[in-house]
């Protein structure tokens, strides 16, 4: 390697690593927000819990959801790292649709709790699952924002090594994002079906 | 329509008290004569273009120095206020100026004492913390900038946004939290604190405390992947070290604070039922969680004034620091049992006394690092060639607070003796005897020893060694009766008391320990003031103090691109080894330098960081958006621009080298 290939592998390197030294701390705020739900999951102040409220169905579906765009996401850097453009673009658009999607199915699990007076202010176990899922839900759409911009930088721009190495941390940010949200399915979701 | 524009804001939130109208006068008129000042030597451009946008680390440290001074000669005050209530609070007393005793209303005592805490806390003693890291660290590891000189902006100027908002309240509200520094609930919840104070408390909070996530990222990444070559993790001078600690405890904990805040402010704004009395509710979550990280902060407060301590003793005796290894594994593991000893500060929570015992046992082995540290530093004066220079004062000004204070912290941490203790003036007394006695006698000893590197002259030592010895007998003055008070069962946040206490002599003695520690500051505000005039005299040289680390291989004051050759490392105390066998002054290979361009995206950014916490606050719908949505917009602009470098080329370095050797013979 030249030595201008070291230094941009270095710099890009600083980069990658900085973003995920943010994704820790991102970590740390989601595992206080978990750690708070498994202590007021069960102070429900009569109400009802919340999960005899889910429809585990609508969770699953949303599970496949967001699986599988973090696959198109993965299709999308293939695309990046050999240069096309085209196919980089479409990947990413498809992953925009199916995070849009696992957010419109998070919404009307969110609008039929509280259609059923199941508000986040009904009880602290409920505030405690909005507010953990409600999080996530709005990481995604920071990450759908963010995925649109990346989109008119691969079109403006081309694939370029600038426009590369910022695809590359957004799509760190969305397979994180996806951990996230299996803990949160196996969690509130599957340990709550079990209780 | 009123409250679609307005939000929750009325008339009556303007300045009509005394203090509101006096600091917002004084505000307003601190303005106008700082502008009138800037315009007639035409040095706006220059404010703007050099300093306020600039991307680079001395400059940026500079600033956090300047913005920490101010907030603590505003927490400082508060301190007096406080001094001066409980001194005239006994019972025997009539209060005047409305009040019930003394001479401020209840009300008003706990909104000083909370700003008091805060202000020292995150925008003092953090900002000084932050400033003296961003001056040292680049240059003791060799490096021209942080990793990321924007998001370094951007961390200062955030950290800038919250001391505007949390000052706020004096001219648009008028009362800030009456709830205590880290205002527990239910008491800072929406029913018993319903007031736009406490959203001050919390905004101004999170924005700052954004800015010091993003700083401590920051600095986390450079020391990690911008070392000089050669310089490898066991050759790190300490002080870097204790800095690579402090971040990393920012980046554990503080995502642990922004959580806390933010789940406060779920149940004030949208009536959530996290810590409510009711419905659920677990306010003892939230002391959990507050203390999860403030436990930590005090550690990211002292662990970089370890690190300045260690460079100073071994400069200042001229010899190696004993025990370089155990000295940074001291660190991290006071960084590491800083993570696990929370409990400590709510034993009478009732956890039971197993969970009691364990958090007890936990706290007092932080003894053990922190002593193997001060006897590193005994050995390292062993047989030295002491020069008692200024930071050296404080340097034995702090062993003994911190011996003081460690002994008192170790009686704290044994349950049974705190269940007496808890909440007295015993345990103020303990935890100023820390983040005083070595938090900011650390960041008083940096600052005098770092300072000729940053304007190229030294500080003054007779007005130096003045202001220690005002500060030392000052703080023994103010605490020791605090000590006493707190063993007689004198509460804490009290503004009043029974004349039958006796408490008031011991109150008054401590009041005039507070005016001894006002008149030291003072001094150290002569101290800048003679230094500057007599600068002539006083000129240093790269390296005045005949020093050991990378930082003295540069010219004082240190040029904008610091080192005009990458230096390469090959022991401890590097800069030491290059004086010893001549390579010191070896003629340099100059080679072609990228620095970050400056930027004003981070004042604009910030900026609107200010208005959605200021709506977020009144409740402000259209601004709160509008703050948002520029803030993202900023974001978006920022990561379209490739171009945020600029090339020093080889032979323009040579240039600014020579003409800079000619000037100086040295």
């Amino acid at each position: 390697m030249n030595e201008i290939a070291i230094e941009q592998g270095r710099v890009s390197d600083k980069f990658v690593f900085g973003f995920w030294i943010y994704l820790m701390t991102d970590l740390i705020m989601f595992s206080v927000l978990f750690a708070s739900f498994a202590v007021l999951r069960g102070a429900t102040f009569g109400g009802p819990a919340e999960h005899q409220l889910y429809d585990l169905a609508n969770a699953l579906t949303e599970t496949l959801v967001l699986l599988t765009s973090s696959f198109t996401c993965g299709l999308a850097m293939l695309a990046a790292y050999r240069g096309k453009q085209g196919q980089a673009t479409a990947w990413f658009a498809a992953t925009f649709a199916l995070g849009a999607a696992f957010l419109g199915l998070e919404l009307r699990e969110f609008f039929a709790f509280a259609a059923a007076g199941n508000t986040p202010q009904a009880s602290a176990s409920l505030s405690a699952f909005f507010t953990l899922v409600g999080t996530h839900g709005l990481h995604i759409s920071a990450g759908l924002l963010w995925m649109l911009v990346a989109i008119a930088q691969i079109r403006l721009k081309g694939l370029s090594p600038f426009v590369v190495s910022k695809l590359k941390r957004l799509s760190v940010f969305w397979h994180f994002l996806d951990i996230v949200w299996i803990f949160i399915f196996t969690i509130v979701y599957l340990m709550g079906h079990m209780l | 329509m009123t409250h679609l524009l307005f939000g929750n804001l009325t008339l009556a939130d303007l300045p009509h008290k005394w203090f509101t109208v006096g600091a917002t006068g004084s505000i307003i008129a601190g303005g106008i004569a700082i502008a009138a000042l800037l315009t007639y030597l035409k040095r706006w451009k220059w404010l703007w273009s050099e300093w306020l946008t600039s991307t680079d680390p001395k400059k940026i440290g500079i600033m956090y120095i300047v913005m920490a001074a101010l907030m603590f000669f505003r927490g400082g005050l508060d301190a007096l206020m406080i001094w001066l209530q409980q001194a005239l609070g006994s019972g025997a007393l009539p209060g005047f100026l409305g009040a019930a005793h003394g001479y401020l209303d209840a009300s008003h005592f706990q909104q000083i004492f909370t700003a008091h805490g805060d202000i020292m806390v995150f925008f003092g003693t953090m900002g000084f913390l932050f400033g003296l890291m961003n001056l040292v660290v680049p240059l003791q590891i060799g490096a021209r900038d942080l990793a990321f000189p924007f998001l370094n902006s951007l961390g200062f100027w955030l950290f800038a946004a919250g001391a505007v908002l949390i000052n706020m309240f004096f001219v648009i509200g008028g009362d800030f939290a009456a709830s205590g520094w880290l205002s527990l609930p239910p008491l800072s919840g929406p029913e018993y604190s319903p007031g736009a104070g406490m959203d001050y408390w919390g905004w101004s909070l999170q924005i700052s405390g954004l800015g010091s996530l993003l700083s401590g990222i920051n600095f986390l990444v450079t020391i990690l992947k911008m070392r000089a070559p050669g310089m490898t993790l066991m050759k790190m001078p300490l002080f870097t070290w204790t800095s690579l600690c402090s971040s990393v405890l920012v980046v554990s904990v503080f995502p642990v604070l922004t959580v806390a805040i933010a789940l406060l402010w779920l149940d004030r704004f949208f009536g959530m039922r996290f810590f409510t009395s009711g419905f659920g509710g677990n306010p003892m979550m939230y002391v959990n969680l507050i203390w999860i990280w403030g436990h930590p902060e005090v550690y990211i407060l002292v662990l970089p004034s370890f690190g300045v301590f260690s460079e100073v003793v071994a400069t200042f005796s001229h010899k190696r620091l004993f025990g370089y290894v155990s000295q940074v594994f001291a660190a991290l593991g006071v960084s590491s049992i800083a993570c696990l000893v929370w409990v400590h500060h709510f034993f009478t929570m009732g956890a039971g006394a197993d969970v009691n015992a364990v958090f007890g046992i936990s706290t007092m082995l932080i003894a053990i690092p922190s002593a193997v540290q001060v006897f590193n530093w005994i050995a390292t004066m062993h047989r030295g060639r002491i020069v008692f220079a200024t930071p050296m004062y404080w340097f034995l000004g702090f062993v003994s607070l911190f011996m003081f204070g460690g002994m008192a912290g170790v009686l704290l941490a044994t349950p049974a003796a705190d269940y007496q203790l808890h909440n007295t003036l015993f345990l103020i007394a303990h935890f100023h005897t820390m983040v005083v006695g070595v938090g900011l006698f650390g960041i008083f000893a940096g600052i005098t020893y770092w300072f000729p590197k940053v304007f190229g002259f030294t500080l003054s030592e007779k007005w130096g060694k003045r202001a220690f010895w005002l500060w030392l007998t000052g703080f023994f003055t103010a605490f020791t009766p605090l000590y006493i008070l707190g063993s007689m069962g004198a509460a804490r946040r009290v503004d009043s008391y029974a004349a039958a206490t006796g408490f008031q002599p011991l109150y008054a003695t401590a009041l005039a320990g507070g005016l001894l520690i006002a008149a030291a500051f003072l001094t150290q505000i002569v101290q800048v003031v003679v230094s500057i005039l007599e600068r002539k005299q006083n000129l240093a040289g790269g390296d005045p103090w005949d020093a050991r680390t990378l930082e003295w291989a540069t010219p004082s004051p240190v040029p904008f691109y610091s080192f005009a050759s990458t230096p390469e490392v090959r022991s401890r105390d590097a800069w030491w080894e290059m004086k010893k066998d001549g390579t010191a002054n070896a003629p340099k290979k100059y080679e072609d330098i990228e620095l970050c361009k400056n930027t004003g995206m981070a004042i604009y950014l910030s900026g609107c960081v200010f208005l959605l916490g200021f709506a977020l606050v009144w409740h402000i719908l259209w601004l709160g958006v509008l703050g948002l949505a520029g803030a993202i917009v900023c974001v978006i602009v920022r990561s379209f621009d490739e171009h945020t470098e600029y090339v020093v080329t080889a032979a323009e370095v040579e240039k600014l080298e020579k003409e800079r050797l000619g000037r100086s013979p040295s």
